[in-house]
């Protein structure tokens, strides 16, 4: 009792603060560059995020031009590209491996992580719990200029004379640590560690300031078993990167002692450029260990947001609770949990200890069953809905649909007997673009559409937004779905070309047509680009709860000042999921009941235990008054 | 002039695009406003059911003809195992996958927006979340069991009779030695390793068991008898891919590993088979190791067990070829290393 009563307490305070802040209006540096308001910060992890989506989409593009027409002549790239063309017009095999490296760490990290969990978990933890901002404004102000300077020093490596990194995105020394091994192991790789040691800074003091908030500062009323699926998602994706995020750290360090001071870490027997190195006694195993534990959660970081935006979006929008409240938030925990001990399946043909492998497969299979729960509770939400079709819910559908298909061939890669044959195949490729990449892609675009008039005070177009989803679901299957079948064939991951090879000196044609269909995906995503860009200005005016939603966010102003609510901030008397409650009518309610609505104003439409949960809180509050 | 043209063209056509989108938007305006559940709300339920009917008759056109490439004919003993469990699994994946997604689209479809329909409050069913928790899991349980005994066997203790193969990955060829008469192969260093004099294994000639030893530039194998390949790399991380025996293994620098299978078919009978007599075994690297990674192949020829004894006895032995290297190893080293040592200390010695 005593907590609770001090949580009012202070949050009257904060809104004292905020009428003070009202009168003086911030300069321009303090709130569009260094704000501390969550709303600013994430429209800046929006940004660039977005922005190195497009790059890091452009990039797929001239790999998959040199792997569907590998005849072509690409000189024309030369304006762009410089000296990564040859003398011949074809794309050097070391900056086709730099582009692979550099699409995979930025779609991975910068913009997956960063840019879905970025903007969403600051833009609404504060504004779905009933807070004014995250716990630290400051650390959350330095998480995003700490990501912006990693980004720039990832940018600047794309300029190096030797290249970027070309180890691919899992970096795996000892092709990493020697310089003579590859090029881009040079000061490429310097750049690389420089700019992951940053980004793993911005991840935990980003991560710090969502637990820290989620758990102190929901507004009274609003308990954990109220919290909206966002929210939940947001907690433990930040809890699974606070945890893992410091381990990859150590490997990295690790990894620049053993390039720039002489450690043997990784390195062990090598005989490289014509000499055999001092190191000895170091396990190559050792770095694939410390990368996967923090490789795998990674997996989960970037798929829970975007799982629990579309919860939210699905329920919405089908006009019906979520199925499953308590299932969805038990089998988030379950991932989160299992997350971390699954990590050694990327390892099933590493020589790796056979029984390890064993339990890792037991371990990796345990995970498809709370994956498999979250599936059927977003179809059963859908069943005896009243679906609207918003853009935000067409991406969110084709999430659960993507989700699916890349998560069963979860089952076949996890089973180390198999893996064995597909272990580096195109059929990994398939699978993770597929369930982590589109998936998480899917919810990242869901969530712009759904948040866009809260963010910007705008509605973007929304039959743009449909030509894009369509466009975007249908290229996304036919590049990745052909892929599975180029992986049972065989053909091998980061392969320049297959010709040199009779076993993978087929499917020419179909390599073609991923190629056209990736570079049509990626074309139909200017669709999105001009609707964000020309709605932020020219949008319809949003009204005050566009897709009437029942979360808190869709109670503040059209254009939230910092602080959010300009008055007292709401407390919360139910779930998010009050939608086409039976009776609502009755009460003067449509088909939706937001957070905020005490229990007393809607009597016909509460269910038995919220009756006598009035009735108990009417006592409570009746001796608070006597007090 | 043509690159102008080209640009014209697209400036274009991306004017009359927006003066669409501009037209779609005054039009919606005068009807007032962007309804969210009119005719594109009929739209998109529609799409639902035609997209996704659509994509599976794609794939029901497209599986046949790409099923020729698929799995290339196995051709060791655990590669049928694994092939049909591969198959297997497959199946039960693929009616997930339809019965899952049918669903989802049709739902999406069924239960579209319709005036006046309330949704149904169902929110919560235990039986239902118990139902779908044991399902999968039950599935899953089988799935692994069968798994878990493949991979047993695969992975279980080489049979001591079998062939002993070196395989070393470099930047970017492999090399492969043989044991020899002795069927033993010699110890070997990194530090030995010189590829001007012609040592490229690093092979420690003062072992005995290293003077039988030869390389091969192709490797050739018996006909079902157990062959183990001994793995390792001198520079980087590779991976021995052999995706006809359905064989994968890391070859690691510092840490050498292995994989044993029986190969089941010789190289004329695949010929013969696939009907394809320029048909060969083929080994590929499947770990980044740097520019050359695409093209690191090496050929593996399968003969009858007779042929392969023929064959094996005609190789000439390493030391045959190089016999420089007769009884040089680590001692041998040693000595040099501390022979510079001493030479480098009295220079220092004597200009200071």
């Amino acid at each position: 009792m005593a907590t609770e009563f001090n949580l009012t307490t202070h949050v009257e305070v904060d809104h004292q603060h905020d009428h003070d802040h009202e009168h003086h209006e911030e300069g321009f540096i303090r709130k569009y560059i260094f704000s501390e308001d969550h709303k600013m910060i994430a429209k800046q992890f929006l940004f660039t995020g977005l922005l190195w989506a497009f790059l890091g989409g452009a990039m797929s593009v001239i790999f998959r031009l040199q792997l569907g027409f590998p005849d072509l002549e690409l000189g024309f790239l030369k304006p762009i590209l410089g000296s990564w063309i040859d003398e011949t017009n074809k794309l050097d095999p070391n900056y086709y491996l730099a582009l692979v490296t550099m699409h995979g760490t930025i779609m991975v990290f910068f913009v997956l992580t960063a840019g879905l969990s970025g903007t969403f978990s600051n833009f609404l933890i504060p504004l779905q719990i009933g807070a004014r901002d995250m716990a630290s404004g400051f650390m959350n102000m330095l998480s995003f200029w700490f990501f912006f300077a990693a980004s720039l020093v990832m940018f600047a490596s794309l300029f190096l004379e030797t290249g970027p990194a070309m180890g691919g995105w899992v970096v795996y020394p000892p092709l990493s640590a020697l310089p003579e091994a590859v090029p881009g192991s040079g000061s490429g790789m310097t750049y690389w560690l420089i700019s992951m040691a940053l980004f793993i800074i911005s991840t935990l003091l980003g991560g710090i300031n969502y637990i820290t908030t989620v758990i102190n500062m929901r507004t009274k009323g609003m308990s954990f078993s109220r919290l909206p699926l966002t929210i939940w998602a947001f907690f433990l994706t930040a809890i699974i990167g606070l945890l893992s995020f410091p381990v990859l750290f150590a490997a990295a360090l690790l990894l620049i002692f053993d390039r720039s001071f002489g450690t043997s870490f990784y390195l062990s027997d090598i005989y490289i450029g014509g000499e055999a190195l001092h190191h000895q006694g170091g396990s190559a195993i050792l770095y694939q260990h410390l990368f996967w534990f923090l490789g795998h959660p990674e997996v989960y970081i970037v798929l829970l947001p975007a799982l629990g935006i579309t919860s939210e979006i699905i329920a919405t929008n089908s006009r019906k609770p979520i199925f499953g409240y308590r299932a969805m938030i038990g089998s988030m925990i379950g991932i989160a949990i299992l997350s971390f001990i699954v990590w050694a399946h990327h390892m099933f043909v590493t020589g790796m200890n056979p029984f390890l492998g064993s339990i890792f497969m037991f371990l990796t299979l345990i995970i498809a069953v709370p994956s498999a729960v979250k599936a059927f509770n977003y179809i059963t939400t859908l069943w005896r809905g009243n679906i609207i079709f918003t853009p935000a819910m067409l991406f969110s559908i084709g999430l659960v649909s993507v989700f699916i298909s890349g998560g069963v061939t979860g089952i076949v890669l996890g089973n180390n007997a198999l893996d064995i044959q597909l272990h580096d195949t195109y059929f990994v490729v398939a699978h993770f673009h597929i369930v982590m990449g589109s998936a998480s892609f899917f919810g990242f675009m869901a969530g712009v559409y759904h948040w866009f008039p809260k963010m910007f005070g705008r509605m973007m177009d929304a039959k743009l937004g449909y030509i894009h989803f369509w466009l975007t679901f249908i290229g996304i299957y036919l590049v990745f779905f052909p892929m599975h079948y180029i992986g049972i064939a065989g053909f091998p991951r980061r392969y320049y070309s297959f010709t040199s090879f009779q076993a993978f000196n087929t499917f020419a044609d179909l390599n073609m047509f991923i190629s056209v269909a990736a570079i049509l995906t990626f074309t139909a995503q200017a669709i999105f680009a001009f609707n964000f860009v020309w709605s932020i200005f020219r949008g319809r005016k949003a009204p005050l709860n566009p897709w009437n939603a029942n979360t808190l966010e869709w109670t503040t102003p059209r254009l939230p000042g910092h602080g959010n609510w300009p008055g007292k901030i709401p407390h919360v008397y139910r779930w998010a999921y009050d939608y086409s409650k039976p009776n609502a009518d009755k009460d003067g309610f449509t088909d939706f009941i937001p957070q905020h609505i005490p229990l007393s104003q809607t009597p016909h439409s509460n269910l038995e235990y919220e009756n006598e949960l009035m009735q108990k809180q009417n006592v409570t509050d009746d001796l608070k008054v006597n007090e | 002039m043509s690159g102008l043209i080209i640009g014209l063209v697209a400036a274009l056509i991306l004017v009359i695009l927006f003066m669409l989108f501009r037209i779609q938007a005054l039009i919606t305006i005068a009807k007032g406003g962007d309804r969210p559940v009119g005719t594109s709300n009929k739209v998109n339920g529609a799409l639902m059911l035609i997209v996704p009917i659509v994509l599976l008759a794609l794939v029901a056109w497209y599986s046949p003809i790409a099923a020729r490439n698929f799995l290339p004919e196995a051709s060791s003993v655990h590669g049928v195992v694994t092939d049909n469990l591969f198959w297997v699994t497959i199946t039960v994946i693929s009616l997930m996958f339809l019965i899952t997604n049918a669903g989802l689209f049709w739902f999406a479809y069924k239960y579209q927006y319709k005036e006046g329909r309330q949704a149904s409050f169902f929110h919560d069913n235990t039986r239902l979340e118990v139902f779908w928790t044991i399902v999968p899991a039950v599935i899953m349980a089988l799935l692994v069991f069968f798994g878990w005994k493949a991979w047993s066997d695969i992975t279980s203790e080489p049979p001591k009779e079998a062939m002993v193969v070196e395989i070393m990955g470099k930047q970017f060829a492999w090399q492969v030695r043989y044991p020899g008469v002795d069927k033993q192969l010699g110890s070997y260093d990194f530090r030995l390793i010189d590829d001007v004099a012609g040592n490229e294994f690093g092979i420690d000639f003062e072992d005995k068991k290293a003077e039988d030893d030869f390389l091969a530039r192709e490797m050739y194998l018996p006909k079902g008898q157990p062959v183990l390949f001994k793995i390792r790399a001198r520079d980087v991380l590779h991976s021995v891919f052999a995706p006809h025996f359905r064989l994968k293994m890391d070859a690691v620098p510092g840490m050498p590993t292995q994989f044993h299978f029986v190969p089941t078919k010789t190289t004329e009978e695949m010929r013969s088979q696939l009907n394809n007599p320029q048909f060969d075994y083929e080994i590929a690297c499947t770990e980044v190791c740097g520019r050359g990674h695409f093209a690191m192949k090496f050929k593996i020829v399968v003969v009858e067990p007779e042929e392969y004894r023929k064959w094996y006895a005609e190789q000439p032995t390493f030391l045959e070829q190089n016999p420089q290297f007769k009884g040089k190893g680590l001692s041998d080293l040693r000595k040099k290393n501390l022979a510079k040592r001493n030479a480098e200390q009295m220079k220092e010695q004597a200009s200071l």
